[in-house]
């Protein structure tokens, strides 16, 4: 069944009759990134006006694999487990060059965690579960749809906006504003500030289509296959991947000087679908033609403007990057944000959201860069070692390793940057939870529940925790005063090491790790984490 | 064949990309050159005669495939 889209209400703003008080937080977009800040915030009673100038959720899937941090962080804003049970968890890849299958793995599940590598799920679904979780917070998200930004002016102290309604301009200042504005931001144009990077030539022609039958054969189970120079389509690369609902996504390379408007048409969409999944029925749900660009931002954080999601980065899709990145955006800039409007951090706290997502979508962009260039050879001599590599990965492990269709995204680290607090562990400072299965005699529960949201301590196996105010305390096989748990299978302790405490920033990254975790030791950390020891910026 | 175990990962790809970036800019004469100096080069790296006879009677068994 094709996704019905049903447009969300505009309301007439307060600001068309009378000047409205200051807002805390003014999010340009609602998009996924703009919609999980929302969310974010509002968990920790941060008050929030989303204005987007749309009114319904991204039309065709576009983004449709979510990584395991991403789910997890989904999780923490309440929609993880809605995600899990609608998507589709996919587990075997398989690579073909021409007509011969070169290499496919199995994507099993690492025991002893919540949620898998990947799921598929269209982005529609993602926005509308944001949308239904926003509106539970009533008092603290006031999202308003047909309201388009249309000039922004930053006063020093806070943010002048303008905004379009169908019923006129108005105006409002917020303390600060979030550009979740997308890949066109306006906010960033408006500001004038330089987006240019990699272009790649070629031109991908995606599609999805509803299709009864599965094309990955009688087995039924889920399937993500990947063509080198198809036989089908000579020359170029293919994916095939697997969504809800009976939806597939079709990938296809195109010439880099295809027109793209006649390569959207029906009559040339279809008959290079049917070359690939035969004459099995299918409708087309949604087609479009992209070409792909890898660019970031300098500087994600411009004063009282802080860009998030794919106004500050853009990514190819090959690896999945871009959602998943602009994921922990909302995840690092959330608790910061928070922390500065409730005056427990200074601004400059804020200084290392760049630092750490600048450094992330970076990291993405090579990755995915590095993939399309693979996929998309560009001389004789590219074309002749791709060649040669798909040959040698029928039988020589090192050469599927070299196979290159996009390398899926993991969890950023941050290890060595200013907030954390250096440490020898089995899981360094700033890199992300490892989730871990947990009992209680109340119940089992997970490691990632136990931990995200707030400074967190955790305590593994033979250590004793401080008396502390202001920071949760757990326990993991120990006996204590505090909320203790077994490790269940005992993957805490063989993830965490035992006789350790770890303290957890409210994004799930650990910032300190201690031997003897003394008051005085945690509470510096925590400091540190809420950026005590950075110089505040002007 | 031989089948040779992987010892390139986890740096697979910066080497793949910096393999490309050593070609950037060459035509094809001047490519061939550049891959035979550096399949020189790395037989001297590696320097045992008995691996590297068996390294090309291995990457020669694709050639009739
Ligand atoms: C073909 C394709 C496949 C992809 N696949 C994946 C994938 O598998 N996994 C993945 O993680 N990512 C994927 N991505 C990337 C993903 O779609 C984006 O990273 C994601 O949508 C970014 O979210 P965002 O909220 O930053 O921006 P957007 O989703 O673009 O949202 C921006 C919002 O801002 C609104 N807006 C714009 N201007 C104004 C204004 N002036 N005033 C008010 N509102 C405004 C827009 O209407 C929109 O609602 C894919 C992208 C494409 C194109």
């Amino acid at each position: 069944m094709a996704y019905e889209y049903k447009p969300f209400s505009y309301v007439p703003p307060a600001g068309l009759t009378q000047a409205e008080p200051r807002h805390a937080v003014a999010i340009v977009g609602a998009g996924p990134i703009g919609l999980a800040l929302a969310v974010d915030l509002a968990q920790r009673g941060i008050r929030s006006v989303v204005l987007d100038d749309n009114n319904v959720v991204s039309v065709g899937s576009r983004a449709i694999c979510w990584s395991k941090r991403t789910l997890e962080i989904f999780d923490r804003l309440g929609i993880g487990p809605r995600m899990l049970e609608k998507g589709v968890t996919w587990k075997i890849g398989r690579n073909f060059h021409g007509d011969k299958e070169v290499y496919s793995f199995d994507l099993l599940p690492e025991e002893g965690h919540k949620y898998p590598a990947f799921i598929n799920l269209q982005q529609y679904y993602v926005e509308q579960y944001l949308v239904e979780r926003a509106q539970e917070f009533p008092d603290l998200i006031d999202l308003r749809f047909k309201n388009k930004v249309v000039g922004h002016q930053d006063l020093g102290d806070a943010v002048k906006l303008d905004i379009q309604t169908p019923d006129g301009l108005y105006r409002l200042e917020a303390d600060w504003m979030i550009a979740c504005d997308g890949a066109g931001s306006p906010t960033r144009a408006r500001m004038g500030l330089d987006f240019s990077g990699q272009t790649f030539e070629e031109q991908f022609l995606i599609a999805d289509i509803e299709m009864e039958q599965s094309p990955f054969g009688d087995a039924d189970v889920p399937e993500r296959w990947f063509w080198f120079d198809p036989p089908f389509h000579s020359g170029k690369s293919a994916l095939l991947h697997m969504q809800p609902d009976n939806i597939y996504r079709i990938d296809l390379q195109l010439d880099a000087g295809a027109d793209h408007k006649a390569e959207a048409a029906e009559d040339k969409v279809i008959p290079r679908i049917k070359a690939i999944v035969g004459d099995k029925p299918f409708k087309l749900d949604w087609v479009s033609v992209y070409r792909f660009r890898c660019i970031k931002l300098d500087q994600f954080v411009h004063n009282r403007v802080i860009f998030a999601g794919d106004s500050a980065h853009v990514v190819s899709p090959f690896g999945a990057r871009g959602g998943n990145g602009g994921i922990q955006d909302v995840d690092n800039l959330g608790w910061k944000l928070a922390a500065v409007l409730k005056g427990e951090a200074k601004a400059a706290l804020l200084n290392t959201y760049h630092e750490e997502r600048s450094f992330g979508s970076a990291e993405n962009i090579l990755n995915s860069a590095r993939a399309t260039n693979f996929m998309t050879p560009k001389t004789p001599i590219e074309e002749l070692f791709r060649s040669e590599t798909l040959r040698l990965a029928q039988d020589q492990p090192f050469a599927r390793k070299l196979l290159n269709s996009g390398r899926l995204s993991l969890p950023c680290s941050l290890e060595g940057m200013a907030l954390q607090t250096p440490a020898a562990a089995q899981v360094a400072p700033g890199r992300a939870l490892l989730d871990a299965p947990l009992i209680s005699e109340t119940g089992n529960s997970w490691l990632l529940n136990e931990v995200q949201g707030d400074f967190t301590l955790v305590g593994f196996g033979d250590v004793t925790l401080p008396d502390l105010s202001g920071i949760r305390r757990i326990g993991i096989n120990q006996r204590a005063d505090h909320p203790c748990f077994t490790a269940a299978g005992n993957h805490a302790i063989r993830r965490y090491g035992s006789g350790k405490a770890y303290l957890f920033r409210p994004d799930g990254h650990v910032c300190a790790v201690f031997d003897t975790p003394t008051e005085q030791a945690v509470l510096t950390a925590k400091a540190r984490a809420l950026g005590a020891e950075l110089e505040n910026a002007a | 064949m031989s089948i040779e175990p992987d010892r390139l990962s986890p740096v697979q790809d910066e080497f793949y990309q910096a393999l490309m970036a050593a070609h950037a800019g060459l035509d094809e004469t001047e490519s061939h050159a550049l891959n035979a100096r550096l399949v020189l080069m790395l037989a001297n790296r590696i320097g045992d005669v008995n691996v590297l006879t068996q390294l090309l009677q291995s990457a020669r068994s694709y050639s009739n495939d």
